[in-house]
Parts: C-alpha cells; structure tokens; sequence
C-alpha cells in the first residue's frame, strides 16, 4: 500500500508539529501523512510523545508550533468539539464511556449529536429520543453487546467497554478514526477480537492508532510511524520497520522488546 | 473534569439509568405533592408554606446547576436577590400588576445570569465557584449602593396588587394558591430539563466531559444553558417572594443566601429530583420555629448540617432513595 501515495490521498497530514511543556519538547517537528482508506499505527517507547502526539491531533492540546491539515483543511486552531463535528474523531486510552447512562444511552448520545445536531430543546421530553433506540441497538448488536443493552456502562467488563466505546464512535459515522491504545490493558482472547472489530471498521474508513507494542500492529497496520523522544524514528510497513536497526535500539534501549 | 469529582452526584440516586417504573413512581410523588399544597393551608400558616415554596423552588434551580449540571455555584444568592429588587421596584414604583412584576425581576436574573455565567464557565471546578462568588459581592455591592434598592432599608411596602389586574392578592389564601401555583410549575419544568435531549447531554457531559466533547459537543454552550434556566428559576422564587412579603432586602442578595441555598439542596440531597424540597422546607421550618433561639439557630444550622455530611452523605432523599433502591 505504502507505493503510489497521491497527494489528494493524504487524509491528515502535520508539518513541523511540535508540543514544547516548559522547555521540554515532547513532540518536535513531526511530520506525518496518513493516507486515506488505511491503517496507521503510531508506535514508540514509553515516552516517545505518542499520546502528545494524539493529543494535538484532536486538539485536546494545541501545539507550540506546526500545522496540522485534515481533509485539505487547516485544523490547527480548531476546537476539539469542531474537529469531531469533522469527522475526525478519538478514543481515549482509559476506556471512555458514560458509566452511569445504559450502554444503549451511550451510543445513543453520540447518535444524537449526529442526527440531531445540537439538543438545547430542554423543553421536549426525552421519548422524542426513541427514535434513535432501533439505530443506536443495531450498533450495540455490532460490537456484541444487545444482551447488556439496559446494562448501566459501569458494570462492563473492561474489554466490553471498549467494544461499546467502538459502538459509540461508530454511531458518528466518522470518516477516520483516531484509537489511542484500543488494546491497553487487554488479555489475548480480547486483543484478536478487538483487531478483527478494528479490521472491520477499517473496510470504509481511515484509522490511525498509537500502540505501545509493535508486535500488536504488525498484522494490522498498512503503515508504521515509530517515535521516538518525540521525533519520528523511522517509517514503512512492519517488515521493514521491525528490521531498522534504530528502532530496535529504541525498544531495547527502553527495556521493551 | 477533575475537580469536580469531590461533588459528584452521579453515585448517589441517578447511579442508575431510570426506568419506565421510576417515571410512574415520580408521577405519584408529583400528585403527592399537588395534594399536599392543597391541603397544607389547612393546618399551616400560608406565609410560612409560602416561604418554604419560594425557597423550595430557589433550591430546586440551585440544584439544577449543581446535581445536574455539575456546576457548583457560590453567587446564587445574586440572581435570587436582584430579581426580588427589581420585581419589588416593578411592583411598587412602576405599579405593575405581580404577574408582571415577576415576569420582569425572572427575566433580569436571567439576564443576569447569561453576563455571569459566561464569565464563570470559563474556568472549572473551584475556580468556577469562586468567579460566581466574586461576581455575586458586585451584585451585593450593587444593591448596597444603587439608588433604586433604597440601600440598608431595601425596598418596603411592595403593594401585592391585582393577578392581571382582577384578583386580588392581600388574601393569603388566594396569594398562597398563586405562589403555590408558581412552584409548581417551577418543579414541573424542572423535571422536564431534566429529562430532556437537553436533560441527557447534561448528563453524559456531568458523566465524562471529555468523552463528550471528543462526541462533537461544544460543552460550554451546554454549561452556559443550564446557568441561565437555573438563574431564571432562581429568580422566579426571589421575585416571587419580593410580591409575598411586600419586601427586598440585602438579605436576599447577601453570600450567606447562596450558602443557604447549597445548605438546603446538601440536606435534602443533591442531585435528586425532590431532594431540595425537603431540603428547603428542613431549613425554613427550622429558622422559624427556632427563631426565639436568637443567633443560635446559626449554630443549629450548622450542626445540622455537620450531622447531614457525616451520617448520610447523599441527604435525606438520597438516603431514602438508596434504601428504596429507586431514583427519587
């Protein structure tokens, strides 16, 4: 996949990004293309400025310098609620649900905001969302959840919340997907199933994931962008990236294999 | 998002998604109360169930802000207080009718708390409840020196005049049904934000703000709406209570009001629908009927609450709530 890269495939793009706390860059000068339709894995040590890296990405953080392009559109200054409203839209790496609203009211939220747009009608009563139970359900079904549907999120095994945080970003639609982590935390059984849930997503949309683990990636992943103190290391598909005597280093050198 | 934590309301009675039987029974309690209003008069004294109503209603706005919005105010007392003014002013200098008069004192406290609120929501947690604190000493400073609040004296004499200028409201009977009337309504729209499209944004940002900014919501619209139906409401009950008791005064506008009113909201239980009610009516009834103790009522209130925090944290409709395993 990495071979004829057009342009106009570009989906999201950074120049010279960088994220400086208190005299200390933990993202300098990155430069990043992620192509349309594909998976990219952002990997690195612990430390590399992945989650800074992220963070900028959907403006949870604004950058001390550079420029970030989504869709052939400055998104540097942007809000983070504007930039989901794009299209672009987050997971986070502890498992972001609503832990006291139904796993069905979770994804019904999402929904809301997409077929609904913004909801200060504090004067309609809440049936007028039933509308949204049958699509919102078909998405619980999805990542295999339809028998917790009334369960409060709270009480979701870890790897359930993650699916039904999947549910929930799905129900925006999002052109391109950014996962911060999908697997933290998993067992093995939860890994496979989350990166078979991952493949499926990908068929119609752009994903770009940060992963600590390179072995986790290596399968899924159409291109691998790996940092490291803040810098990109090293770029390519898993085989040669793997092999790149720098990045070896890195992960040795970080006491991670 | 964080700070916030130590308020969190979510783990005490809404801990679980209400269900179809949680409305029917909330129906109940809601003819309970109709019943109970009508029937109160007949042995309580209609001034003093008119001052509970009004402060019921103040707390069950406060409440809205804070058990449902998330949002800690300091400065309540301002929206309360200046729309006691300005409804006592409208009343008395401009001679309109009451309906009028707190329609006017509602809409600048709304007003009031667009200005306000704007400013505050700029900054979270306890920064937040020390921007609303601030801006409420200028509200305080405010009535204490402009000329039409009659300073120290406040404003005395409102007339209670004539509903829409026909009925006659020196009756305290008659002025109860209205009062009564008003708060609930209050209550009724209340209960409807909150459970509104509006109610259950409110809800997933209060659950996981950031998560629901990563969804598209612009949040702080969001915080800026419930600030201002809540200062609205608030200043339903200080307008009202201005025409009651023919009086406002820098009592209504002072910070120890909006401790008042966080005090009767933290007894009755936070973040529950009915909880202020209790609330407002444990902490009137204990300020009238301890009146002859002097400045220890004070002293009372304070070990009330004191007690409250250390025996039941969730207040007395979170603690019911809790033992009936239903959201109340």
């Amino acid at each position: 996949m990495g071979g004829m890269r057009l342009t106009q495939d570009v989906i999201l793009a950074t120049t010279g990004l960088t994220k400086e706390f208190k005299g200390f860059r933990a993202v300098s000068g990155v430069n990043l293309e992620v192509v349309r339709g594909t998976i990219h894995a952002l990997i690195g040590p612990n430390g590399a400025g992945k989650t800074t890296c992220f963070n900028l990405l959907t403006k949870f953080l604004q950058p001390s310098a550079g420029s970030i392009r989504y869709k052939d559109r400055d998104i540097t200054g942007m809000k983070p609620a504007d930039v989901a409203r794009l299209g672009l839209v987050r997971s986070f790496q502890i498992s972001a649900v609503f832990p006291h609203m139904s796993v069905l009211e979770n994804v019904r939220i999402a929904l809301q905001r997409r077929r609904r747009g913004d909801s200060f009608d504090f004067w309609r009563p809440e049936r007028v969302l039933r509308a949204l139970d049958g699509e919102a359900l078909e998405l619980v079904e999805a990542v295999g959840l339809s028998t917790f549907a009334e369960h409060q999120a709270a009480e979701l095994s870890y790897g359930r919340k993650r699916a039904l945080e999947i549910a929930t970003t799905l129900a925006l639609d999002p052109e391109m997907l950014l996962l911060d982590e999908p697997m933290a935390g998993m067992g093995h059984e939860d890994v496979d199933r989350t990166a078979g849930l991952i493949r499926r997503i990908a068929r119609d949309r752009t994903i770009l994931m940060v992963e600590h683990n390179l072995s986790v990636v290596a399968s899924l992943s159409d291109r691998i962008t790996v940092l490291a103190r803040g810098q990109v290391l090293a770029e390519g598909d898993y085989a040669s990236v793997s092999k790149d005597p720098r990045v070896v280093e890195a992960y040795i050198g970080s006491g991670h294999a | 998002m964080a700070d916030t934590a130590a308020l969190d309301p979510a783990p005490i009675a809404a801990a679980r998604p209400e269900s179809r039987d949680d409305r029917a029974l909330h129906r109940r309690v809601f003819l309970g109360i109709a019943l109970a209003l009508a029937l109160a008069p007949l042995v309580l004294y209609p001034v003093f169930l008119m001052k509970v109503l009004c402060f019921a209603l103040f707390a069950l706005a406060f409440n809205l802000l804070l058990g449902y919005g998330g949002l800690l105010s300091f400065g309540h007392a301002a929206y309360f207080g200046m729309a006691s003014y300005v409804s006592a002013y409208a009343a008395k200098t401009w001679g309109l009718t009451p309906e009028l008069a707190i329609l006017a004192g509602t809409l600048v406290a709304g007003l009031l708390g667009l200005v306000f609120g704007a400013l505050a929501i700029r900054r979270q947690g306890i920064y937040f409840s020390m921007i609303t604190l601030a801006l409420a000493q200028m509200a305080f400073f405010f009535s204490l020196q402009a000329p039409f609040t009659g300073g120290e004296d406040g404003i005395q004499a409102v007339p209670r005049g004539n509903l829409f200028g026909l009925v006659g409201l020196a009756d305290d009977r008659v002025l109860y049904a209205v009062v009564a009337l008003i708060f609930f309504g209050g209550m009724l729209l209340i209960y409807r934000i909150i459970h509104s499209p509006f109610g259950q944004v409110l809800k997933a940002i209060r659950d996981n703000e950031p998560r629901a900014i990563s969804l598209g919501y612009r949040v702080n619209r969001y915080k800026l709406a419930v600030f201002v139906l809540s200062a609205t409401l608030a200043g339903l009950a200080g307008a009202t209570k201005a025409i009651v008791f023919q009086l406002a005064s820098l009592t209504d506008v002072h910070w120890s009001m909006s401790g008042e009113v966080v005090l009767m909201t933290l007894v009755g239980g936070m973040g529950t629908v009915f909880g202020p009610i209790v609330g407002a009516l444990v902490i009137v009834t204990m300020e009238t009927y301890l009146a002859q103790f002097g400045a220890w009522v004070t002293v009372i209130q304070g070990a009330v609450f004191v007690l409250c925090v250390l025996l039941f944290r969730e207040g007395i409709l979170g603690l019911l709530a809790r033992r009936l395993g239903r959201p109340l």
